[in-house]
């Protein structure tokens, strides 16, 4: 694929309806494995409306690239809709969690630090603590930053989800239309507890 | 007591099937499909028994290329579905609406590596439009509804339905209601905003040398009438695809013929040095282009196609209006301009020369059988009536040349797949869509070889077709680019064949060897003339080469062309089977 004139390469953010059907995960995976790219991260939730998922999938594309990603995703059968917010104002979050392992002295700082940054202490044990964040990606990596030096054991990062700002956004969300029907669009594993 | 209403998923299959218009299917039964198989044998359907899986595939894409209607194809799973892949991906690249129904292991079996089981809506899902796994004997009806729906309607593609063996044998009570197909996601009719449609008009209006870019969706639009209408108001030359050739009718006075790598020089010309390209149903392929970085650099482009994911993907358009083509037209028609540019007209002649005369077409045989000349005979004879089919190759590029189509859907050919192997299964649907109509396979003895078996499904349904092998003794095509690319070094492309005719016979079928010219008008007149399908044999002139053509990634323009030496016998007399009822314009 040769870059387009506006050929920067920069995440770009896709928010992508889609109907709640076991394989459509994978029909839209398929097409950015197909252009080999990498997806930098992706989630997946239920949206406002029965029987629609919503998608956040980051991608590391030029614009022209993008705007023909968006294309082959509204092609497919089972997406309702999908958007290229990269330029929307937008809130752009990912929750992470953080084990470190940490007595004394040091966990006292760590308590100390996740009040300081607005990470929550979640869970404490003996001999670690578990901070969770919720916050713009860039956040989330100073978070990381600090923490390292107390040795994180464990960590998890969920990938970005975003939201448009203000009342009436290009985002509201696409209604299926119909109740969810058994129909099984094709046979891949699904990995979360969601159906897509 | 009345019965109640009562039905397994296999009666299912074939009563929805009945239900879009379906009275024949190309299938092959096996494990996981024999309750369907079973069930068919109550219903009104003519099942024909394909020799492999791929040639049920592309049966159905002739059927569907020739009709216009959805064909469909069945087979069982595991292998039986798995060699189904390259048609279902023949259809996907040449936008053919087709159905293809496979049997699935036991819903309990799935993903337990269980006796010919594959993932085959997995395997499928990227050489699909759409495709469904159906486990339940209640989706079987609105999967199938919603196939046919989803394969015939926005730009046309394959769709691939997997039904377990358990869903097939399960009875049902509720009876399927299958109304208006709901799918909030697919749109597959879209409209361009008046906006873009007026400045398109005006591109076209201001335009002082247009030239028209006629595509295989003018076909699947029904738009050939508008199109005609478009172009001879405002007198704009055509330049066609491959798979746009009989959409505007090859005597027609602005029709150019093939743009292209083995396109006329001209026409290519013409397109080069063009102020505006009027894209109609295609999709500036590779093949089309040549080097994106100098084509048409001078044009304003307009861009229709039903499929937006094709604007700006090769080429950058000025204007793109998405929608069915005919509708477009319809709404474009009312604001386009009479012209008269006969200057651009001329100039188009200047450039065309005397590339008639270095035509293989018009030199002597010097008693040596060219390809060229046994393709122009098949069409002399037919009248330029009958439907062809081809492969891929040098074979494929002769005909587009030298069998002047007329009428819509009469070339149906590989294109964007290039698939060897296509013609002769591709006939057999071609014929069974259109009994009335003559039929003739033109493939090389490479293509051929690869579904020859596909002449036993012939015998079998006593279907009649007649079949040209362009025999060279090579890989021809491959070969043409080893001789220009690579030296001369023909790697892998010698190929041995076994007597063809006699192969035929073995069949039951009629088989000739046709070694020079004047033995061609005799074979093709008895060939045409036996009431069993007859293969000829024509063993042509060995390294003989398609001219003239674009290298890849060449300028457009810089074509090698028809050595000149060749040019010095006296042209024939261009013979015109068809009443033109017109001046040819070049």
């Amino acid at each position: 694929m040769t870059p387009g004139p506006d050929g920067r390469i920069r995440p770009h953010i896709f928010v992508v309806w889609v109907e709640d059907l076991p394989g459509v995960l994978n029909r839209v995976t398929s097409l950015f494995r197909r252009r080999g790219f990498n997806i930098e991260s992706l989630s997946v939730g239920p949206a406002r409306a029965p029987g629609v998922s919503r998608m956040t999938i980051v991608v590391r594309t030029d614009a022209t690239t993008a705007r023909r990603m968006l294309v082959q995703l509204s092609r497919l059968v089972n997406v309702l809709r999908a958007d290229d917010i990269t330029n929307e104002p937008a809130i752009h979050h990912e929750l992470a969690m953080f084990k470190i392992q940490a007595t004394g002295e040091e966990r006292t700082q760590v308590i100390q630090l996740a009040g300081a940054t607005g990470a929550r202490l979640v869970d404490i044990a003996p001999e670690s603590v578990v901070l969770e964040a919720t916050a713009s990606p860039a956040k989330i990596d100073g978070l990381e930053e600090v923490l390292r030096p107390y040795g994180i054991v464990e960590q998890v990062r969920t990938g970005l989800v975003g939201m448009a700002r203000g009342a009436a956004s290009v985002m509201t969300d696409p209604d299926a239309r119909k109740p969810p029907k058994r129909r099984r669009a094709s046979s891949d594993e699904n990995g979360g507890s969601h159906s897509v | 007591m009345t019965k109640r209403w009562r039905r397994t998923g296999a009666q299912l299959i074939w009563e929805t099937l009945l239900g879009e218009g379906v009275h024949t299917v190309f299938g092959y039964p096996g494990g996981a499909i024999l309750p369907a198989y079973d069930a068919m044998l109550d219903y009104p359907i003519r099942h024909i028994l394909v020799r492999h899986e791929q040639g049920a595939t592309h049966m159905a894409d002739g059927y569907s290329r020739a009709s216009g209607e959805v064909g469909v194809a069945v087979a069982t799973s595991g292998p039986g579905a798995t060699n189904m892949v390259t048609g279902i991906a023949t259809a996907m690249l040449d936008s053919s609406p087709i159905v293809c129904v496979t049997g699935q292991v036991g819903s309990a079996l799935i993903g337990t590596d269980a006796f010919q089981e594959t993932d085959v809506t997995g395997v499928t899902l990227p050489i699909t439009k759409h495709n469904y796994l159906v486990t339940e004997v209640d989706e079987i009806a609105p999967a199938l509804h919603e196939a046919f729906y989803v394969a015939r309607s926005g730009r046309p593609g394959p769709v691939l339905v997997d039904i377990t063996k358990d869903a097939q044998q399960a009875f049902t009570q509720r009876r399927p209601r299958l109304g208006k197909v709901d799918l909030p996601g697919y749109r597959p009719e879209p409209r361009p905003p008046e906006s873009e449609l007026q400045s398109a008009a005006e591109l076209i209006n201001r335009a002082e040398r247009p030239v028209i870019l006629a595509g295989h969706g003018i076909l699947i639009s029904g738009a050939m009438g508008r199109v005609r209408e478009l172009a001879e108001r405002a007198r704009i030359p055509i330049a066609m695809t491959l798979l746009g050739i009989g959409a505007i009718p090859a005597n027609h006075a602005l029709n150019m013929g093939m743009m292209g790598m083995h396109g006329e020089s001209w026409v290519n010309q013409a397109i080069q040095e063009a102020d505006l390209l009027l894209a109609l149903g295609m999709r500036f392929d590779d093949r089309v282009t040549g080097s994106l970085k100098t084509y048409a650099p001078n044009a304003a482009k307009i861009h229709i196609d039903i499929d937006p994911a094709e604007f700006n993907k090769n080429v950058r358009v000025d204007v793109a209006l998405a929608g069915d083509l005919s509708a477009v037209l319809a709404h474009l028609l009312p604001v386009i301009e009479a012209r008269d540019r006969s200057e651009w007209l001329g100039s188009i002649r200047g450039f065309k020369g005397d590339t008639a005369v270095r035509d293989i077409q018009n030199l002597p045989d010097m008693g040596k059988l060219y390809a060229a000349h046994v393709i122009h005979d098949i069409w002399r004879m037919t009248g330029g009536k009958a439907i062809v089919t081809t492969d891929v190759g040098q074979h494929q590029m002769w005909e587009a040349q030298y069998y002047r189509h007329n009428e819509p859907r009469s070339l149906i050919t590989s294109g964007g797949l290039g698939t060897m192997g296509f013609a002769l299964p591709a006939a057999v649907g071609a014929k069974v869509a259109r009994p009335d109509d003559e039929v003739w396979v033109i493939a090389g003895d490479g293509g051929f070889q690869m579904t020859m078996c596909e002449l036993a499904t012939i015998a079998q349904e006593r279907l009649k077709l007649n079949v040209a092998i362009i025999n060279n003794g090579y890989l021809g095509m491959v070969r043409q680019w080893q001789e220009f690319f690579y030296d001369r070094r023909y790697a892998g492309t010698p190929i041995l064949s076994p007597d063809f005719a006699a192969l035929a016979r073995s069949f039951g079928l009629g088989g000739e060897v046709v070694k020079s010219r004047q033995e061609v008008e005799g074979a093709v007149e008895r060939a045409r003339a036996d009431e069993r399908t007859v293969v000829l044999d024509f063993q042509v002139e060995k390294e003989d080469t398609v001219y003239p053509m674009v290298p890849t990634g060449a300028r457009l323009q810089d074509m090698i062309r028809r050595p000149g030496q060749e040019a010095d016998g006296e042209p024939e007399s261009e013979e015109e089977p068809v009443a033109a009822g017109r001046t040819v314009e070049w």
